[in-house]
């Protein structure tokens, strides 16, 4: 967290210097770019690229020098801080000063010291980092060389070139000159930015289509200022022959990426070090305080009104005193040091000054620091809480933020992300039915339930060994860990246990989502002997060339529902052994048109080859390939969305797999017809507008023109017709089938699985060159070509025929639905914000016991104004909605219907809707806010929240940057909140109200005591003790109690959650708490006081042999009064008798010490021996036992009658 | 008293063999250690609570003290206390022309005789304090305003007190040895004591006058300058005497080498400032006889000689002061056997906490009795 805000701070500076040159060079409102090459001889003078900021990223607060002045003004921002020295420099002031003034500047120089011991520590650590990240390696063009040496990132500045290998990470921003893939495409993985783990395709400029020489570069770039704008670059370069080529977001590879499925690729730098997007980006959480310490405050300055109403008593008592002596002074009244005799009201005014010293410790100077020492305590007891722990990450939570652990007992609402925070974003095929005939796939459902058994088994089995093989990290200048996804693949070592073979899984997970889980689909065995029938009568009929026609339609639907599967998707395939690299398809291809395109490639490719020899970290080997793909040929897939690929690897199951993709055609696998070749003629992409894709193909068999459709059941089931020209039989089948499908449809809907309709159609060759030349003309369009192509596909998806229906279960994670129930049963509301489709949504909200069948759904769909005031009703938005609702004219309206439902699901919501709403909630109805996400979709609405938890377990980092606490999984919430937030919460309060008890209650004994001083600002109590007592004496037992006080087991917390509507409610710290407290603090100090004055008076006591054994009276007091608080007080573990026995000792021992140390020092009370005085003397024995019991005989009795 | 037992809950996180067993390619996890102080689960006290071993051990802790309370009660009533109010505030009193007395620049000190009864015997060693009311030794300003390095002797802080004893420091250019106020304003009556025998001749009775300060302050704070110098009007010679002493510190006991100057005992138990504004100060201690036979002091009839000095200085600003000075003689005699308990007349007061002691056990059982309930519900 410091880290972050450490960061944040360096960004604004640097922003503030940005802006101090933008004024100076006004005249330029873009970035012009040269190439360094071009002036790499004249050293930089005329280089018109050295004013902008170099690579080098600094995020430090501190300089060596600047540390001591700029930590102490920070240090006195806290305004208690101020006060303290404040009092401490009042003591130099002659006239009214209490104590030694170097002696009472020992607290707070303490607390500054602690402090800045800290702030240094941290700042060390952020510099290390920097260090790190500012010596990694990259391959920068030298001139001179004339060619790429190694450079460190702090030395690449904007204009280099620079040659980025597979599996490195960007140094800087760069702009994507050249690359070695065949499609002028290198794939970057964005997910230390957005946390998307699916490949992002940047293009190469335009005008750069051959091969790129940096020596032959003499182009000039004109682009925007740095800007924080991740998803816009615009820019243009300037050819010399004068000729303009436009730059777009797809040309720039942005700080933090890496670049994956592209051997290389060559780029120049544009905007380096703070000036990246990545950089600007990271501003850190804005600071949070809790709203323990909102109250705490309050009640801090109700302190100060306390001290003050004290001084002013004082100090009116002081004149009265002094008054009635009338100028007859007294000889004990002593005259100031220049011997003059000062007026009442003088004295009186200065006996307020000297008060405030006096009672300085009513306002805790030890609070603050004792807060944050317990704080960074119990953060780490929640960090090493083993349930807290992911077995299969290997990760555990994170407290980001240091300052907020109690707000997570406080919670109200939760905000909560869908895909990847509720779901594992894992998409498993779990049923299908095809051409209304329904495969239920019972194997496959037993098999998962299977995984689930496992899970809970391994968990056990594995904690044994510790034999994890780690991912290869590298800190990042973002602070997070970002993954060389590359080393992963090398745990394929060895498998021997079940657990470690799972763990090689686990980690192949983290290149594609392709856990065994989601691969290894057991086929349904009917189906597949449908299949394999289908595929050997094909085989046969090919063989005699006979006409795919005889084929019975239903096998002919399963066929071709199995090829929809395959093909109508954008998944790209990889082998796992080279990974992460494009595979040309497996050898062996019986297309010719693909081996020709590979060896097209081939050629292409050669002489880069040759070039680059000596750095790629994969030499390239296409024998190796082939060799590997003949063996195994085990492909994975990457997609876009999880549940594509969950679909071909289902295919797959049915050895229907895809084997390649080119630009130009796919490759299928099948059982006995081998590999066969599609010819890719469209692809009209997913839109969610259409909530469909579709691929044109030229089906190899029957040389037909087939339209495979995929979409949402909702649209794709109007758009079924029966082909005009069918015969009614095939028609009347065609209608059995769409009303069977729609029930099947229903049914899987019911268990929640996400329905996905497939359907084909075959054009005719007219109809497709009619279709063909309007889209053309729309791919040609220049204006509105998103419109046309859109009309264009519109078009074509009419009168499908459907083929079947799948079920692809988007399973949740383990224990969500138990985890909902009861963090709902510790009434905490639960809201959905999630950016998926309504169905989905809806779906996945049955399936986690958020909505309940039984009860009624609001949807708003339209504006319209359902203000049903039902109180078991769910309540659906969706985006559009959302909007209208969040206008400030009806935001009310749509919280009072919101509030009084049971459960809200907003969909299709955008990250600043989803944030929007998170404020509207937390400001309106003033409640504590939860948000949890995991995606970059998630950053803002996290950042708003009162606390933000990321997810870490999936997605990339940016949620969790964002964060204040970053979980590996959504069911560690329950224990998150309900147990260690309870316990926080209930520690912190409890010790808060102590502090407050613990100093009002000392200080009491020394206003009491000016009622026998003629209110002189006298002290019967050691200036010593007086200003240790907190700091030393008392301070450790209320630091454990803190830590590790328990009021409830966390079996019980977890076993009724209900008993975290104590902290909703804020029960453990109520306003009037603190003035029970502080009766409870005076009443004591009143024993503490009086038990002792009675017993020595009319005596020959002197002032401190009287004051010492009510020091040691308080300090037994409260110490005992923390025992009875310590709310495990029945079940007090040694660390609270060590701490409380360690700090009797101490007072003890320091009082010995200090009481035999000089006879003649420590002016005025000079203890010389009374301590050892008073150790000898039986009443004192007595007074230490009777006193304590006496004081706290009400609140023991209060405690025991009323709780 | 309570069963407690030690609830250690069963480590299964230590896996001997674990560490280290997976051999040198393993790599660490980030998996938490399953130890009980970091999963919390340390090991606490836990008392069963039972009605039946509670109680009783609560019945036993009350009998316990009962005694203790019957001794410290005996003892208290067995102290007997004799006070003589020489104020003279009083028309009648033999001291009211010494307090009404104007004269106060005569250099005679004025005397008065105080006559009183003792009813009963006062056995052992009987001490006598005098007493201040209203007197604020403990005012902030007045209890700083000493140097006790000088006090310990040190020869520089002898010439150069220290700044705390402003305006008490320097007269007529000279350090003031005691400096300070408290010094200053050093009771300085003096007290005898006469036995009136029967037979009318007034006995004077011994009056110890050491013994009466702390031993450490007699013998490690307090010191005189000039280490061996016996000739203590030497090693004064460059300071005055305090404004409103009568006589420079070198003279407090001229008889008693061992009792003078710094080190003078009722200018050391002075020196100890009171904590409260009404105090007693011990001020000489009446010995027992030897012979064991004839109480120390038997019934009958006594005179209090009081050589009533008034600090002279400040006369006519302390004329209606003295009304509230009271001059208080305490007569109070204490058995041997606790003779180091220094004040236990207190120890009435002290039943009622004996008392609040009871009630706090009542509450303690009222408490397991509700836990005891729950137990059961």
């Amino acid at each position: 967290m410091a880290r972050e805000t450490g960061e944040s701070g360096e960004t604004k500076s640097t922003k503030v210097k940005k802006h101090k040159r933008r004024k100076s060079k006004k005249e330029s409102k873009t970035r012009i770019v040269h190439a360094n090459i071009l002036y790499d001889l004249t050293k930089g003078g005329d280089n018109p690229n050295r004013h902008y900021a170099n690579n080098k990223i600094k995020t430090t607060k501190y300089t060596l020098l600047s540390f001591l002045p700029k930590n102490l003004f920070e240090q006195f921002h806290r305004f208690a801080n101020v006060y303290f020295v404040f009092i401490a420099l009042l003591n130099f002031v002659p006239v009214v000063n209490a104590f030694q003034p170097e002696l009472a500047l020992a607290p707070v120089v303490f607390i500054l010291s602690v402090t800045a011991i800290k702030d240094l520590w941290e700042d060390y650590r952020r510099h290390r980092s920097d260090k790190e990240i500012n010596h990694l390696d990259c391959l920068v063009y030298c001139r001179i060389e004339k060619r790429y040496v190694e450079k460190y990132w702090k030395e690449v500045r904007v204009g280099d070139f620079i040659r980025l290998r597979c599996n490195e990470i960007l140094p800087a921003d760069v702009l994507l000159l050249s690359s070695s893939d065949p499609d002028r495409l290198c794939h970057i993985e964005t997910a230390t930015l957005d946390g998307e783990t699916n490949l992002k395709q940047r293009q190469v400029v335009r005008s750069f289509i051959d091969l790129f020489d940096p020596l032959k570069y003499n182009s000039v770039i004109e682009c925007e200022k740095p800007n924080n704008d991740l998803n816009r670059f615009r820019g243009y370069i300037i050819h010399r022959s004068g000729k303009r080529d436009g730059l777009y977001k797809d040309n720039l590879l942005l700080r933090g990426c890496t670049i994956r499925n592209t051997e290389e690729a060559v780029g120049i730098i544009i905007y380096a070090g703070h000036e990246t997007k990545a950089m600007l980006n990271n501003n850190g959480p804005r600071y949070k305080r809790s709203k323990l310490e909102r109250q705490m405050n309050v009640d801090v300055f109700w302190c100060v009104i306390i001290l003050l109403v004290m001084c002013l008593f004082s100090a009116i008592g002081h004149g009265l005193w002094m008054f009635q002596y009338g100028d007859k002074r007294p000889v004990f009244d002593v005259l100031s040091p220049e011997g003059t005799e000062l007026s009442p009201v003088v004295s009186a005014i200065y006996l307020f000054l000297t008060m405030i010293i006096v009672l300085q410790v009513l306002i805790p100077i030890s609070l603050f620091v004792s807060i944050e020492i317990v704080k960074i305590c119990q953060v780490y007891f929640i960090h090493q809480d083993m349930e807290l722990y992911d077995e299969e990450t290997d990760s555990h939570l994170q407290c980001r933020a240091l300052n907020i652990t109690e707000d997570l007992g406080q919670m109200q609402y939760i905000f909560s992300d869908k895909t990847g925070t509720l779901t594992g974003n894992k998409m498993v095929f779990r049923r299908c039915t095809v051409a209304g005939v329904e495969y239920s796939h019972d194997a496959n459902a037993r098999r998962l339930a299977m995984y689930q058994e496992m899970d809970s088994e391994e968990e056990e089995c594995t904690s044994h060994g510790g034999t994890l093989p780690r991912r290869d990290s590298v800190t990042s200048h973002q602070s997070g860990k970002v993954v060389l996804r590359s080393q992963s693949t090398k745990s394929h070592r060895r498998t021997g246990s079940r657990a470690e073979a799972k763990r090689a899984s686990i980690l192949s997970k983290h290149t594609a989502f392709s856990s065994p889980m989601e691969k290894d689909i057991t086929p349904d065995p009917q189906l597949m002997d449908k299949v394999n029938e289908c595929s050997s009568q094909m085989e046969f009929m090919r063989f005699h060339s006979q006409s795919l026609n005889q084929i019975p339609p239903d096998l002919c639907d399963v066929f071709d529902f199995f090829i929809a599967l395959t093909i109508c998707n954008t998944v790209v395939v990889s082998s796992p052994n080279q990974p992460r690299q494009k595979v040309m398809g497996c050898s062996m291809l019986s297309s010719p048109s693909a081996e020709s395109t590979l060896t097209k490639l081939k050629e292409e490719k050669r002489p880069e080859h040759d070039l680059q020899h000596a750095f790629s970290p994969v030499p390239p080997n296409f024998d190796k390939t082939k060799a590997l793909a003949q063996d195994e040929c085990e492909l994975r897939y990457e997609a876009e969305s999880p549940d594509e690929a969950a679909l071909v690897y289902a295919a797959r199951a049915y050895k229907c797999a895809l084997v390649g993709r080119l630009p130009d055609q796919v490759t299928v696998e099948l059982p006995h017809l081998g590999k066969l070749s599609f010819e890719l003629l469209h692809t009209l992409g997913f839109d969610s507008t259409r909530k469909r894709m579709s691929v044109v193909v030229k089906h190899p068999l029957t040389e037909q023109i087939t339209v495979y459709t995929k979409g949402a059941d909702s649209v794709i089931m109007d758009l079924i017709r029966p082909a005009t020209g069918m015969l009614p039989l095939m028609r009347k089948r065609q209608r059995k089938i769409l009303y069977k499908t729609q029930n099947y449809l229903n049914l899987y809907a019911a268990d929640g699985l996400r329905t996905l309709c497939i359907a084909k159609k075959v054009l005719s060759k007219e109809e497709y060159a009619s279709w063909l030349q309007l889209h053309l003309e729309a791919e040609t369009a220049i204006q509105r070509r998103e419109e046309l192509l859109f009309e264009s596909a519109l078009r074509l998806e009419t009168n499908l025929q459907l083929l079947g229906a799948t079920g692809v279960e988007d399973r949740l994670q383990d224990g969500v639905p138990e985890t909902i129930a009861s963090l709902r049963k510790a009434g905490l509301q639960i809201w959905v914000l999630t950016g998926d489709k309504q169905e989905t949504a809806i779906n996945i909200a049955y399936a986690c016991k958020l909505l309940d069948p039984e009860e009624e759904i609001i949807t708003l769909n339209e504006a319209c104004a359902v203000l049903l005031k039902n109180n078991y009703a769910g309540l659906v938005i969706d985006g559009r909605t959302l909007a209208y609702a969040l206008d400030k004219s009806l935001e009310d309206d749509f919280l009072a219907v919101a509030r009084s439902c049971r459960s809200v699901l907003c969909c299709r919501s955008t990250p600043l809707q989803k944030s929007m709403v998170v404020k509207l909630v937390r400001n309106k109805l003033k409640v504590m806010t939860l948000a949890i996400g995991d995606g970059a979709n998630d950053v803002s609405m996290i950042q708003v929240a009162d606390v933000g938890v990321g997810i870490s377990g999936q997605e990339g980092m940016q949620a969790v940057m964002a964060s204040d606490f970053a979980l590996p999984r959504f069911r560690y919430l329950q224990k998150l909140l309900l147990v260690h937030g309870h316990w926080c919460y209930s520690r912190l309060a409890n010790m808060i109200l102590y502090f407050f008890y613990k100093n009002a209650m000392f200080v009491a004994l020394i206003f009491w005591y000016q009622f026998y001083c003629g209110f002189s600002g006298s002290s019967m109590v050691d200036q010593w003790y007086l200003i240790f007592f907190n700091l030393m004496f008392s301070a450790f037992p209320q630091l454990v109690t803190g830590t590790l006080d328990k009021d409830v087991s966390a079996e019980t917390l977890q076993e009724l959650p209900q008993l975290y509507m104590n902290g909703q409610n804020s029960e453990e710290y109520k306003p009037y708490m603190f003035w029970m407290n502080m009766i409870d603090a005076f009443y004591q100090s009143l024993i503490c006081f009086f038990i002792p004055y009675f017993t020595y008076v009319d005596s020959d006591v002197d002032l401190f042999t009287w004051g010492t054994p009510i020091t040691t009276l308080a300090l037994f007091t409260i110490l005992l009064h923390l025992g009875i608080e310590t709310k495990t007080w029945v079940s007090l573990t040694w660390m609270n008798w060590v701490s409380i026995g360690f700090s009797i000792a101490l007072f003890f021992i320091v009082a010995l010490c200090y009481n035999a140390s000089c006879p003649a020092c420590f002016s005025p009370s000079n203890p010389y021996w009374t301590m050892q005085r008073l150790l000898g003397e039986p009443i004192f024995y007595l007074l230490c036992v009777v006193t304590p019991i006496a004081a706290l005989l009400p609140r023991n009795i209060y405690a025991n009658i009323f709780l | 008293m309570m069963a407690s037992s030690y609830n250690a809950k069963d480590e299964d996180g230590h896996h001997p063999g674990s560490v280290g067993s997976g051999g040198p390619g393993a790599v660490k996890s980030k998996k938490p250690d399953n130890t009980a102080f970091k999963q919390q689960r340390l090991p606490a006290w836990q008392p069963i609570l039972t009605a039946g071993t509670v109680l009783p051990a609560f019945f036993m802790i009350g009998l316990i003290f009962i005694p203790i309370g019957i001794g410290l009660l005996v003892t208290s009533n067995n102290i007997k206390e004799f006070e003589i109010d020489y104020t003279g505030v009083d028309m009648f009193s033999p001291c009211f022309n010494c307090s009404q007395s104007y004269s106060w620049n005569s250099t005679s000190a004025c005397t008065c005789s105080v006559p009183f009864t003792l009813d009963q015997p006062f056995e052992s060693n009987v001490f006598m304090y005098y007493g201040l009311s209203n007197f604020y030794q403990n005012h902030r300003r007045y209890v700083k305003s000493r140097d006790d390095s000088q006090l310990n002797g040190d020869k520089s802080s002898l010439l150069n007190p220290s700044k705390e004893c402003e305006p008490y420091r320097t007269s007529d250019k000279k350090s003031i040895a005691p400096c300070g106020a408290i010094a200053n304003s050093l009771f300085n009556d003096t007290l005898e004591l006469f036995y009136i025998h029967p037979n009318g001749s007034r006995i004077a009775i011994h009056l110890v006058k050491t013994g009466i300060a702390w031993w450490t302050d007699k013998h490690v704070k307090f010191r005189n300058p000039g280490e061996n110098n016996n000739n203590l009007s030497i090693v004064f010679q460059d300071t005055s005497k305090p404004v409103n002493w009568r006589k420079p510190v070198y003279e407090l006991d001229p008889s008693d080498p061992d009792n003078n100057g710094f080190i003078n005992e009722d200018f050391i138990v002075w020196m100890r400032t009171a904590a409260l504004p009404t105090f007693r100060k011990l001020y000489r201690i009446i010995q027992k006889k030897k012979d064991n036979m004839t109480p120390t002091l038997p019934p009958g009839n006594y005179s209090l000689e009081v050589i009533y000095s008034i600090l002279e200085k400040r006369i006519t600003k302390m004329k209606t002061q003295i009304k509230m000075l009271r001059f208080t003689v305490f007569l109070r005699s204490v058995y041997c056997q606790i003779h180091k308990l220094p004040e236990l007349s207190m120890l009435k007061k002290e039943n009622i906490l004996i008392l609040f002691f009871q009630l706090q056990n009542l509450t303690f059982i009222s408490k397991f009795y509700l836990l005891f309930f729950c137990n059961y519900l």
